[in-house]
């Protein structure tokens, strides 16, 4: 690859040919601010905002569209590019609302963030604004045009990268807004990004419309658990109640994107119907109380742990762990759905099966069926039936097993009759790992508390280890995955190596 | 000649020579007045022969630019591989030009000679000709011309007999000033949105469809066959001023002025004498006040500029304007000059794109003051916050059109301040003092 040096802001940046000075910035620690460019999308040079001088030139260069060559010097705050950035900002919000106050957007705008770096303090539009009606794009997108600053993040996602060409320029000079092609919606299953792609205010979640304020939200790196893609994605949390998530960039996995079924279905992790406090035959009872009755119960009973595919490569090491001890068998089901690639990137899709760890529980020795029903039914007194976080949401479950413990998030209905019920932490609540479809271990953070005494699950699978006599001494998630990393298939990961990225399997 | 009037005698009509004579718009009628004889003797030449010929004629872009030609056609790499485009410009839309339209109304052959030889020229097959979409005559004048053309073998697979094959598409615009932009005129061609594109690249090197291509202006390419049936001297002879502007243009007159019309001048032809003289002066009991010599995107000069101007590229620099498209619009001393840049103002903010933050914001703020200034609303705040819109619209966007919105107010402002001022001091417009009272006075009652 041939490499270019230049130097930006006095900083001298090595990068290979091609490399846009905006990108080249990035590599030397100056942000070039910007609102048209997105690392995602093909450049459109429109906004005007990345201008930058570059010496020898004689305008101003949109950083974005211009490439970086040898011996350029780049200045990013000199007063010419300075007082061009102000000009924008300030054309930028001639017509703008100003309504941040009641702006979902504030405090996560683009337009408020470099205003209050670089604008005027004030206007000197004395003209009355334009006014266009809010607009439902469908979809979970909301158009507010009067805060657009026409940008076309929105058209070009649509039309490069999910090759759904629904949203268009309409009109022209200052009558310009983002339309709809007639007859279509943004009904998309990727059509989400646009929210976040939208640098400001204009494209809204309706799903997240007026539910809370940027500066009150806690955030998490998360995996996004709805299915095997294993995108990752921020939890989003406000007084410990998940409220949004967002796509969080990786390359190597989902880019800068997340499908909307993913990023909408988070209500699950917000249940109020969970267990609170372990139980024995359904009296709240002292954890080591319980965790001694579900090891007594075992012994000398043929144990079969039906294990969720959302659980981590941590529980579902420990899991097996007990497995190997006691004797027996795990399974796991996964649900499935249509698949829904998003044709722009490779390798990347709502996938098949809506489950996070499908993967993971199958490496650490797990047998998936489809049919687990049955698998239940048929189970007979000398059986304990091990439910880790499985409900069978859907299907009608009998069991005969002579015993059922549980160790989840819920009490499933047909459990009710359970031995002992032992509370865990969702995967919103504990850190772990899930091994995507691909073989990729990555990582994901609490991001809220649990709720009652339910702990986290590494933790209670730990304890019936110790319970059963066996060496579990783990006080950290991470203690769990340096045992599971220290022979195959996860051998030589360790959370340090993860990162927030992950890393694949090794061969 | 100075269409719709008599030849004038100070005139040197080449291209507009037959300009009313319905009967050079047929191809037997092409072919009397010399026609197509530059077609069959360029495609006895080598490529590279007609572009040094077109180069030592020193013609330049007749669009607005004024790019030399045959540089431009050097541009073009033989041999490369690619399929080479030639697109003609006719989506003359600049305020206060029609000169490209009397070429495709009247001589309709005259550009399919000029396009067939210079795609010959630059290794194009296809030549596609963007005709402005209210162009209704020229555009039945030229499908017509290109069909008999294809008819009679001057076109097609083999063009004159020869073994060259050479297509002429003619494509009508929709109406969009912004598609006379050479990079947008080529989206539009594509079938996307008529909005330019960042440069580089350049069309010479990824132009229509992505492949190397040449645009130039009809009057331009018009110009092409003259060149050469009669050789690159004759083009460079006939020059009245620098030898870095030579052969003739056509000028566009309009407005307050008693002969308006077509002329072609010989390029350095005294502006003062082309006004007074060749075109008839001011209307009777009127003086000139200002001139916008080259279309509404120029500068305009003074009177005073424009009487020491010669008529060629350097010459309306020299004097604070340009050249242009020869679309000289004329104001006299009736006129508000407010009122006339707020028009202006209000064209570009209507025609921007809306694809760069400063001229699709800018060129509507810029017309919302100066109509505010116009209707006696104004401060002299305004007039600051008018150059600084300007400076702030200059210089900083994908194409020139938010910079030809902030020239006439520029320029405006700074050679016509007391008109402004006038406005803003007696908070109504001065030339319509009985207008605006009666408009009190319907008020009132």
């Amino acid at each position: 690859m041939t490499m270019v040096t230049l130097t930006i802001e006095g900083r001298e940046v090595e990068v290979p040919e091609g490399t846009s000075i905006l990108e080249a910035g990035k590599r030397a620690g100056v942000l070039i601010p910007h609102y048209c460019y997105h690392p995602g999308l093909p450049v459109a040079g429109v906004c005007r905002m990345c201008l930058v001088e570059v010496e020898k030139s004689p305008k101003l260069s949109p950083a974005c569209a211009t490439a970086a060559a040898t011996g350029q010097v780049v200045h990013v705050h000199s007063p010419k590019a300075l007082e061009a950035r102000k000009g924008v900002l300030e054309l930028l919000l001639i017509n703008h609302p100003l309504d941040c106050p009641i702006c979902d957007q504030s405090g996560e705008c683009e337009l408020q963030d470099y205003t209050y770096a670089e604008g005027r303090a004030d206007s000197r539009y004395r003209e009355p604004k334009r006014f266009n009606p809010v607009e439902d794009f469908g979809g979970d997108v909301m158009y507010v045009p009067n805060r657009c600053i026409l940008c076309t993040r929105c058209v070009r996602f649509m039309e490069t990268v999910a090759h759904d060409p629904v949203l268009n320029v309409s009109e022209r000079g200052d009558r310009a807004v983002i339309g709809k092609f007639p007859g279509a919606d943004l009904t998309n299953p990727w059509a989400g990004n646009v929210i976040d792609l939208c640098p400001v205010g204009a494209l809204l979640s309706k799903d997240f419309l007026n539910k809370a304020r940027a500066w009150d939200l806690d955030r998490a790196a998360t995996i996004c658990p709805n299915c095997s893609q294993g995108c990752n994605a921020v939890l989003e949390v406000r007084d410990n109640v998940v409220v949004r998530m967002e796509p969080r960039p990786n390359d190597a996995v989902n880019r800068y994107f997340l499908c909307d079924p993913g990023r909408l279905d988070y209500r699950w992790l917000n249940r109020r119907d969970r267990l609170m406090t372990p139980t024995l035959e359904g009296a709240t009872v002292d954890w080591a109380v319980a965790t001694a009755a579900a090891i007594d119960a075992i012994a000398g009973r043929r144990l079969h742990v039906l294990a969720s595919p959302r659980l981590s490569n941590e529980a579902l090491f420990l899991l097996a762990r007990l497995l190997r001890h006691a004797g027996g068998e795990g399974w796991y089901t996964v649900p499935t759905g249509p698949e829904a690639p998003l044709p722009g990137v490779p390798d990347l899709a709502l996938r098949a099966d809506r489950a996070p760890n499908g993967r993971g529980a199958e490496s650490l020795g797990f047998r998936r069926t489809d049919d687990a029903p049955s698998l239940l039914a048929g189970l007979g007194p000398d059986d304990v039936l091990l439910v880790v976080d499985e409900e069978l949401a859907g299907a009608t479950v009998r069991t005969a097993a002579g015993v059922v413990l549980v160790v989840g998030t819920t009490l499933p209905a047909w459990a009710t009759g359970a031995l002992v019920a032992l509370p865990i932490a969702n995967m919103a609540e504990e850190e772990g790992t899930y091994t995507n479809l691909r073989g990729r271990v990555q990582r994901f953070l609490q991001a809220k508390a649990a709720p009652g005494s339910a702990r986290p699950t590494f933790a209670v699978l730990a304890d019936l280890l110790v319970a059963a006599g066996q060496p579990a001494d783990y006080l950290l998630a991470a203690d769990v995955f340096a045992a599971l990393a220290s022979e195959p298939p996860f051998a030589g990961l360790s959370y340090e190596t993860l990162g927030l990225h992950g890393m694949p399997v090794p061969e | 000649m100075g269409y719709p009037h008599k030849s004038h005698p100070r005139e040197t009509p080449v291209l507009s020579r037959h300009f009313g004579d319905p009967d050079a718009r047929t191809l037997a009628g092409w072919r009397q007045r010399g026609g197509y004889r530059a077609l069959e003797q360029a495609l006895g030449q080598t490529p590279a022969e007609i572009v040094t010929t077109v180069k030592d004629s020193g013609l330049r872009g007749r669009g607005g630019a004024g790019f030399p030609t045959g540089m431009k056609w050097s541009f073009m790499k033989p041999g490369d591989g690619k399929p080479h485009y030639l697109c003609c410009n006719a989506d003359e839309s600049e305020p206060g030009t029609f000169k490209d339209r009397e070429i495709m109304r009247w001589t309709p052959h005259a550009l399919i000679e000029g396009c067939a030889i210079g795609a010959y020229a630059i290794g194009a097959e296809t030549a596609y000709i963007y005709v402005r979409g209210e162009f209704t005559e020229p555009l039945q004048r030229l499908t017509d011309a290109v069909r008999e053309a294809y008819a009679e073998g001057v076109l097609g697979a083999r063009a004159m007999g020869s073994g060259t094959r050479l297509d002429i598409v003619v494509h009508k615009g929709a109406g969009a000033y912004i598609c006379g932009e050479e990079t947008a005129l080529m989206n539009s061609l594509e079938g996307r949105r008529g909005v330019p594109r960042i440069k580089p690249p350049f069309p010479a090197v990824a132009g229509l469809f992505g492949q190397p291509t040449t645009i130039n202006n009809v009057e331009t390419l018009a110009a092409v066959p003259h060149i050469l049936a009669n050789g690159a001297d004759w083009y460079r002879g006939m020059s009245l001023s620098s030898p870095k502007s030579t052969g003739t243009k056509l000028f566009s007159v309009c407005g307050n002025v008693r002969r308006p019309g077509n002329y072609e001048m010989t390029l350095g032809f005294p502006f003062g004498e082309f006004l007074h003289d060749v075109c008839g002066g001011p209307p009777v009991g009127r003086r000139f006040k200002a001139i916008i010599p080259g279309g509404s995107s120029v500068p305009i000069q003074t009177m005073e500029e424009a009487e020491a101007t010669r008529m060629d590229y350097e010459g309306f620099v020299a004097q604070g304007s340009m050249l242009g498209s020869g679309g000289v619009i004329c104001i006299d001393d009736r006129q508000c000059m407010v009122r006339v840049i707020a028009r202006l103002a209000r064209f570009y903010a209507h025609e921007s794109c809306a694809q760069c933050t400063q001229c699709r914001e800018g060129t509507a703020w810029t017309t919302r003051i100066v109509e505010r200034i116009e209707a006696g609303d104004g401060t002299f705040e305004d007039l600051d916050t008018l150059l600084s819109i300007a400076d702030n619209m200059t210089g900083k966007t994908i194409c020139v059109l938010s910079d030809s919105c902030a020239v006439p107010v520029v320029s405006g402002i700074k050679k016509f301040r007391a008109e402004f001022e006038a406005h803003i001091t007696q908070k109504r417009c001065p030339m319509r003092a009985s207008a605006s009272a009666s408009t009190v006075a319907v008020a009132a009652a």
